[in-house]
């Protein structure tokens, strides 16, 4: 019994192993990958960034220009997290199984979630590219759309953790359903909810830099430029102060983490 | 004494074969304390629940104070629920908040939705509150937030929410099941005197026998969703408690003689 | 405790500490540094995007036109889809390349991520390595991974190589803190108990360590893979990794076809969708909370 047990479970993990090697090959050559290249690109990669790629100090002069692009990105994530948050917190609030109106009105607003939270962010921007062009709204509607699909999962989660207790409770006093909702809900959800939103910006901020590149807007516009007529000096001052920014925000963040919940 | 709460043929059905309550007749007088009995999933809470339409009952009727609970519409139902308090097994307090605000909670059915949406109390509301929390001992706890508290605490919240709302009757759904026995007897001790002092009627679900018998007026013992006992707590027999719990007290004299 | 004497004392004055500082008013919850971290967090958010608002770049574009033609182009492109520069095959082959370079930089990633994960995890490791591993983690996660790719496409080119280097490397950020988090919140008793039988770090690391973490590792590990769906996508339009990414930029940039851009989209949404479900039903089988 003992030794048939280890065996199947050995070839159990061989079967894995197998499969996984079979659809790591597959996915090498769909992909056209060259193993090696990979592999022998990692060191050039790194000997190329230490001898190229570093602000110098005639490209410090375009620092204003750079955090003045930096600022307006940063602004842009947060505007797009915090409204979709107020319109997720609507969403989540029909949606959960604990304060829907219905059944139907839940799984409608599940269903426009989903269909949000499941087109890439750059998929987002190209398709808005059509609507907005150049403007920094193409890149704030692009966040936007994803964020309010991904916070209202997040908050339905967030409401049916919380429980249905204190909504009985409410109930049963004789409160009205909004009154419930004000008084129990979101008085138990509301710091994790802003963690939640705090995560958006953070995970904003990143993609608003690949939104940018695409669209032409932002401080991923500016890498861009500066990347495409070779000029690294300027290009790395900028990944140094994205780099900062999200560590800022992280930290900014973190603390708020610590103190609420 | 008057007749505040009548249940006639009450029925409760899950789906189409699980039922929860078959034809429940019982009523309860004014300041009385009346304790419902039996085992878990005897249909106890639906019970508790179907008074108050927390729960909606299949068929029947129940008359509440002169009103037919079955007929009302949405603002007549919420006018109801003021006047019945609700105590739960697991407090169900809004842990965030405060210990006057919960306490305060118990008017929000009295509220317009604006004002209850904010959260706006009167002076004269909040002094109640205080003299409510007073009453159950609390005064030093009124600015704590509710996950502060140990379980006997808790409740007392649960019960000044209650007692805050001026209710006819308390509902008490297994106020001592999460308590341990110091606290449990707390807790039994100020719903009693709720119930003798201030005239209001008690009715709780308890699986406590011993508890039950002691506290109650009257005791309706409840098994398979159907009343299997209504009457004094002195007369009722250990058959009659047998009766009520089934085989469930038949596993617990076996587990007893074994050892 | 008599009822009637302890309501007259309440009510005849209320005492000074329920009262809000130099008013008659009874206060309703004490000024806690959490509840004003709260509200400071908030108006901040508010303020911050009503500052955003006032001061974006709009390129001449209003607001509600905007909209109301991004509505318009909504309907055609979900209405009238077509193909017209590539077929249905074409599309599906691209999603697949897609779906192959999220599989194997999540691959490449877990396995790099795991060893690394062991020595930043503080109950398995010094502190002084996994405080590096970590601060260095921390800065990996910071750069946006199409960032790390351009910067690898400089010395490799363009193409499927910077693409899957890129994407591995932040990969490997995010699964390492995943990976080492999980690692310490495992229960500290049976890392001990084989400790103290004499199994060396190795041995605790096979028989303890893996088999009580693996459960999260594998979702975390799948949700990374959702992700890298997400970010392959993206690849393929700004970095030139081929897939379904590039056809859309095609489509959106070059053709500037509303039409096949639908198209692409049901594409995307499709398996994005049937990823979701496909890591939910993992998860639920792992019975993980995360």
């Amino acid at each position: 019994m003992k030794t048939d047990f280890f065996a199947k479970k050995r070839r159990q993990s061989l079967l894995i192993l197998f499969v996984l090697v079979l659809v790591c090959y597959g996915s090498i050559i769909l992909t056209d990958y060259d193993v090696a290249k990979g592999f022998t690109s990692f060191p050039m990669a790194i000997d190329w960034g230490l001898s190229n790629f570093y602000p110098t100090e005639a490209s410090l002069a375009k620092l204003p220009e750079i955090l003045a692009e930096l600022l307006q990105t940063v602004l842009v994530s947060i505007a797009a997290a915090t409204v979709a948050a107020v319109c997720a917190m609507l969403f989540a609030i029909f949606g959960s199984s604990i304060t829907k109106v219905n059944n139907f009105m839940s799984t409608i607003s599940r269903g426009i979630a989903t269909l949000f939270r499941n087109i890439d962010v750059a998929a987002w921007a190209m398709i808005l590219l059509f609507s907005f062009g150049q403007s920094a709204l193409t890149g704030y509607f692009a966040l936007f759309f994803v964020s309010f699909g991904f916070l209202t999962r997040a908050f339905i989660e967030t409401i049916d953790e919380v429980g249905s207790g204190s909504v009985e409770a409410l109930t049963a006093t004789g409160a009205s359903y909004f009154t419930v909702v004000f008084q129990s809900v979101i008085p138990s959800s509301l710091p994790q909810m802003i963690s939640w939103v705090l995560f958006m910006v953070e995970t904003n901020i990143r993609s608003a830099t690949l939104v940018g590149i695409l669209t032409g807007t932002g401080i991923g516009f500016l890498f861009d430029l500066y990347y495409k007529s070779l000029n690294y000096n300027v290009a790395s001052l900028i990944v140094i102060t994205i780099v900062g920014a999200i560590l800022l925000i992280e930290y900014i963040s973190n603390y708020v983490r610590r103190v609420i919940l | 004494m008057k007749t505040l709460l009548e249940v006639k043929n009450v029925s409760k059905q899950y789906g189409t074969d699980t039922v929860a309550l078959s034809d429940v007749n019982f009523s309860v007088k004014e300041g009385e304390f009346v304790s419902v009995i039996g085992p878990s999933g005897a249909g106890k809470s639906t019970l508790l629940r179907c008074i108050n339409r927390m729960i909606e009952a299949s068929n029947g009727e129940i008359i509440f104070d002169n009103v037919n609970v079955q007929g009302l519409r949405k603002k007549e139902l919420r006018r109801l629920r003021t006047k019945i308090g609700m105590i739960f097994q697991h407090y169900n307090l809004v842990m965030r908040m405060s210990v006057i605000e919960n306490v305060l909670h118990g008017l929000l059915g009295y509220k317009s939705t604006f004002s209850g949406v904010l959260g706006l109390y009167s002076e004269e509301e909040k002094k109640k509150a205080l003299q409510v929390l007073t009453i159950l001992g609390l005064q030093e706890q009124v600015y704590k937030r509710c996950d502060q508290l140990s379980g006997g605490q808790k409740q007392r919240v649960g019960i000044a929410r209650a007692l805050i709302q001026n209710p006819k009757m308390l509902l008490c759904d297994e106020p001592i099941a999460s308590l341990d026995p110091n606290a449990s007897k707390i807790i039994m001790d100020y719903l009693k005197k709720i119930s003798s002092s201030m005239g209001i009627t008690v009715l709780v679900n308890l699986h406590q026998v011993d508890v039950a018998l002691k506290y109650s007026d009257r005791i309706i013992g409840v098994s398979k969703g159907k009343i299997v006992y209504d009457g004094s707590p002195k007369k009722i027999s250990e058959e009659e408690i047998n009766t009520i719990y089934g085989s469930e007290a038949g596993e617990l004299m076996i587990e007893v003689g074994g050892k | 405790m008599n009822l009637e004497e302890s309501t007259k004392i309440v009510t005849t004055n209320t005492p000074k500490k329920f009262l809000t500082a130099g008013t008659n008013r009874i206060k309703l919850r004490p000024l806690t540094k959490a509840s004003i971290v709260v509200r400071v967090t908030l108006m901040s958010l508010l303020l911050l995007t009503l500052y955003g608002f006032l001061t974006f770049n709009y390129a001449g574009v209003g607001l509600f036109e905007g909209i109301w033609t991004m509505l318009g182009n909504f309907k055609t492109m979900f209405v009238n889809t077509h193909f017209k520069h590539f077929t249905f095959g074409t599309a599906l082959y691209q999603v697949l390349i897609t779906l192959g370079l999220a599989l194997l930089t999540t691959l490449f990633g877990a396995i790099i991520a795991l060893f690394l994960a062991l020595f930043a995890a503080k109950n398995l490791g010094s502190s002084y390595v996994s405080n590096a591993i970590k601060g260095f983690v921390a800065f990996i996660r910071a750069v946006p991974t199409v960032l790390w790719v351009l910067i690898f496409a400089v010395s490799a080119g363009l193409g499927s190589v910077a693409a899957i280097v890129g994407m591995t490397f932040h990969s490997v950020g995010y699964l390492i803190k995943a990976y080492s988090e999980s690692f310490e919140e495992l229960d500290d008793g049976v890392i001990e108990a084989l400790r103290g039988s004499g199994a060396n770090w190795w041995q605790v690391v096979f028989q303890a360590v893996l088999p009580s973490s693996m459960t999260y590792l594998i979702s975390w590990t799948f949700l990374r893979f959702e992700i890298n769906f997400g970010v392959a996508i993206a690849m393929g339009a700004a970095a030139g990794a081929g897939g379904i990414g590039y056809e859309m930029f095609m489509a959106s940039g070059f053709y500037l076809d509303l039409k096949e851009v639908g198209a692409i989209t049901y594409f995307i949404l499709t398996f994005a969708i049937l990823l979701e479900i496909f890591a939910t039903k993992i998860k639920g089988r792992l019975k993980v909370r995360m």
